[in-house]
């Protein structure tokens, strides 16, 4: 039995699955971002599978800009959170619900 | 055959860090979980022959963000464990039936053969540093600039976003 | 030719812009003079169009202006033939009389410049209306006449009665103008053009009986409303609100003729459907009979030449409905002349008695207003049928032409000699009560003559009703020759000759003596009260009005009052407020989905994105 890239992207999926359920399911704003960090590992991890499947190295060139938007993404996700705790001194996203109709 | 054991151990392994930053009360759990999902899928890449990657997915995945999240628990102080209730009605079955329908979707698209087909016929490819580095400047190269660009904003945004913020606090 | 057809319908049209910008600006009798100018402008074009016609060597004219509804193939034109010309002579001649006597009625009252803007807009109307050469212009002339008339009726529509009077008049008029509309959609669709050249000579082998009758009753309705018919007679009497002017132009001697030319003009597709043309007779008939009677018990002067002229119109009615056309259009022009002769000088004796129309308040005048007892006189003597005077020869032709058609058609002949003799009556009773006898009049009421500019047009029309008859004595049918041409594709009924003639005429001026006999002997001393059930019921015009006011007028409001609060307020307001009121509910609705959760917001993302996932695989590719 070898190891094809389908079961890296099987693998992949799991992650993903299991990063969104964090979303769904946690309440801390920090874990949540996490949860996204998660999900985007995931996502790394299937192009790279994929781009050995196709023998191309653009799969791996796609996970350098992944990881740089994410990277970015991260900074500024933080700072908005450490504003919002300033200003609410909590963390959890469930506070934040002034938006409802 | 080695291959196969390093996906099966680390494989769980991520698995386990996975489950664990999802299921942890305290955040700081969270991140650790979360970086041990990191290093295997580092390992991972190598397997793939993505030794470029893999370095990098250390050095600044786990390396700098994890870091960075750390920091930022530490300095909020929601290090403490946090409450289990859930506030939300219905969340948690619909999240679970949500996410039971999307992994059945993945097992669907399994059966695509594109999905998870052999191999295609062709030079195997190197992740080495040369190889990621001519196609980053041949073909990549405008996409590549444009992060940069990306990863100015991003900076000066984060700076406003705290240095501001800290104006306002005093000011007030 | 064309040009002179053309300025006589454009002259009183820019008298009428002119007045409408400047009359209000203008000195008192400018305005008035430019509006008698312009009507008498246009007077003297028609009759130097006419030479020719005068001579009997005159063909007829078309004018055309431009195209108006290509889709229908109609033009704005003009046709000048004997009988347009006839027309538009009567027209603007006693208009132009009617003019001239107003700029002295009239004078003094605030809206003097108004008044002859809307005057001339009718005269401007009215030759639209006869010199159409298609039925589409002709409508357009139509409607026209009835808006100015409306306008006319309430001039003074400070008064209350005035605006309800020009109401009723426009609305009458509009369920006769629905028939004549029907009558034109059958006619297009008959012929498929509105032409009358066209229409008329391919009537005979287009229309069906049926058809054709269809059109005819449906046009006699029209002009039943126009012309004040039964049934459809009830908003002249009402008319007389208007200034006394306007009651003699548009309520004597021509709007109100239009439905009398319309028949006559049409004469071709009645002739195709004898029955309606029977049945126009027998309304003309009824509608003269009815009238006259009515007009036995008037106390207003106005409302006693109102009933006349209804009366009067039902004789030219019972003329062109036996094909007697030549004798209703005789009528037409001689009904003009002593009928705008009579409402001026009554007008002139209300101006002298200060604004006074009850006759029971009058008497006495003969000595106080000679000129206009002497021509009101002559016009009286003219209405009732006394020879040598106009009246006596257009009405013994039109009883004659009756006669003649034999079988039935004797029976409409009595009718008509029967209301000679009431006609003879009451206006020897109108004019005993306003001239003879003991004065009755208020304290403080001065009466005196009329001003010249009032009393020369009376004096013209007195002239014209002496010696207007003589275009058509047996002896000499000039007016008979003159309108040949026109009806040369209609069999005309002719009136009688020889031992017949000499006797019918006998029959109508004795009819006319034994009615003035009566009325002078039982008005010479005394005023009778007249006041029992018989006076109420004739004076009430036979509770006609209060019947349609009951049925017609209270169905119109309860259904408006259901239409507006019902219908309106609760049906489509409600059924607008409901779309938006459905639109709030379901807002309401939906707004539980927006929680304000970042979480339940993920969840419905992932919800999608697993729906759009199944959707790609469905189909086999990404």
């Amino acid at each position: 039995m070898t190891v094809t890239p389908g079961w890296y992207m099987a693998l992949a999926a799991a992650l993903f699955v299991i990063g969104a359920g964090g979303i769904l399911l946690r309440r801390n704003a920090l874990v949540m971002f996490m949860s996204v960090e998660l999900m985007l590992n995931a996502v790394n991890l299937t192009f790279v599978a994929a781009g050995r499947e196709l023998n191309v190295i653009d799969g791996q060139i796609s996970v350098l800009f992944v990881m740089v938007v994410a990277a970015a993404e991260v900074v500024v996700g933080l700072a908005i959170i450490v504003a919002v705790f300033r200003r609410r001194h909590t963390a959890s996203v469930d506070e934040l619900s002034e938006l409802k109709g | 055959m080695v291959e196969l054991v390093v996906f099966i151990i680390f494989g769980l392994v991520a698995l386990f860090g996975a489950l664990s930053m999802v299921w942890a009360r305290n955040p700081v759990y969270s991140a650790m979980g979360l970086m041990l999902t990191m290093f295997s899928v580092a390992v991972f890449y190598v397997s793939n022959s993505a030794h470029f990657i893999a370095v990098v997915q250390v050095i600044i995945y786990a390396g700098a963000v994890m870091t960075l999240f750390l920091f930022v628990i530490m300095l909020i102080g929601v290090d403490r464990d946090e409450d289990r209730r859930e506030v939300i009605p219905l969340q948690r079955p619909v999240a679970l039936a949500v996410l039971a329908l999307f992994g059945a979707g993945v097992v669907v698209a399994g059966r695509f053969a594109w999905v998870t087909g052999p191999t295609v016929a062709g030079e195997p490819i190197d992740g080495t540093v040369e190889a990621i580095g001519t196609e980053l400047f041949r073909d990549w190269v405008l996409p590549f600039e444009v992060t940069a660009l990306l990863l100015i904003i991003a900076a000066t945004g984060a700076i406003g976003l705290a240095l501001f913020r800290r104006d306002e606090e005093e000011g007030a | 030719m064309d040009t002179l057809v053309s300025l006589a319908i454009i002259l009183p049209l820019g008298g009428t812009v002119l007045l409408a910008m400047f009359g209000r600006r203008l000195p008192e009798p400018l305005a008035g003079v430019a509006g008698t100018l312009t009507v008498a402008a246009a007077f003297g074009c028609a009759a130097i169009a006419s030479a020719d016609f005068f001579t009997g060597s005159g063909e007829p004219v078309v004018v055309r202006w431009f195209e108006w509804f290509p889709a229908f193939g109609v033009e704005a034109a003009f046709r000048f033939d004997q009988l347009s010309a006839l027309m538009t002579l009567v027209v603007t001649g006693v208009g132009a009389l009617i003019h001239l006597y107003s700029i002295g009625y009239m004078r003094g009252d605030p809206r003097f410049g108004t008044f002859f803007t809307y005057m001339n807009l009718f005269i401007t109307s009215m030759l639209i209306l006869v010199l159409a050469d298609n039925f589409a212009v002709l409508f357009v002339g139509w409607e026209l006449v009835g808006l100015c008339s409306y306008l006319l009726i309430s001039f003074w529509f400070e008064r209350e009665t005035a605006a309800a009077a020009g109401k009723k008049a426009f609305i009458v008029n509009r369920v006769g103008d629905v028939g004549f509309i029907v009558a034109l959609m059958i006619v297009f669709s008959s012929f498929g053009t509105f032409e009358f050249g066209e229409v008329f000579a391919a009537a005979p082998s287009v229309l069906g009986t049926g058809t054709a009758t269809a059109i005819a009753l449906l046009l006699l309705v029209g002009a039943a409303g126009k012309s004040a018919q039964l049934p459809l007679y009830v908003w002249l009497p009402d008319a007389m609100e208007g200034p006394t002017p306007v009651s003699a132009l548009i309520h004597a001697a021509t709007m109100v003729t239009a439905g009398v030319y319309l028949v006559a003009r049409t004469g071709v597709i009645f002739e195709l459907a004898p029955a309606a043309a029977a049945v126009v007779a027998i309304v003309g008939a009824a509608t003269a009979l009815f009238a006259a009677t009515i007009a036995i018990a008037q106390r207003d002067i106005k409302r006693v030449l109102a009933y006349s002229t209804i009366s009067q119109l039902g004789y030219m009615f019972m003329a062109v409905g036996a094909a007697a056309h030549v004798a209703g259009l005789f009528h037409l022009m001689t009904h003009a002349f002593f009928k705008a002769l009579l409402f001026l000088g009554a007008g002139s004796v209300i101006h002298g008695m200060h604004d006074e129309q009850d006759m029971t308040r009058m008497g006495g005048l003969a000595r106080k207003m000679p000129i206009t007892f002497v021509t009101m006189a002559i016009g009286w003597l003219a209405i009732s049928g006394i020879p040598p005077l106009a009246g006596f020869w257009s009405k013994d032709e039109i009883l004659g032409s009756v006669f003649e058609r034999g079988g039935l058609w004797a029976v409409l002949w009595g009718v008509g000699i029967i209301t000679a003799l009431l006609t003879a009556f009451y206006m020897t009773r109108m004019m005993w009560l306003t001239f003879f006898g003991a004065p009755r009049w208020a304290d403080g009421v001065e009466p005196h003559e009329s001003p010249r500019v009032m009393t020369l047009p009376l004096m013209a029309l007195a002239g014209l009703s002496v010696v207007g008859g003589l275009v058509n004595t047996p002896v000499r049918t000039a007016l008979g020759h003159f309108l040949d041409p026109v009806f040369e594709a209609v069999h005309l009924a002719h009136p009688p000759e020889g031992t017949t003639a000499w006797v019918l005429a006998g029959a109508a001026v004795v009819a006319a003596i034994v009615g003035i006999a009566l009325g002078g002997m039982r008005y010479r001393d005394r005023i009778p009260a007249e006041q029992g059930p018989g006076w109420r019921l004739l004076g009430r015009g036979y509770y006609v009005d209060d019947v349609y006011g009951q049925v017609f007028a209270r169905a119109g409001k309860l259904s408006a009052a259901w239409l507006a609060f019902r219908f309106d307020s609760r049906g489509i307001d409600g059924a607008v407020e409901g779309v938006g009121g459905l639109t709030r509910r379901v807002g309401s609705w939906l707004r539980p989905l927006q929680t304000g959760f970042v979480r339940s917001y993920a969840a419905a993302i992932v919800l999608g994105s697993v729906a759009l996932l199944a959707w790609f695989l469905s189909r086999g590719a990404l």
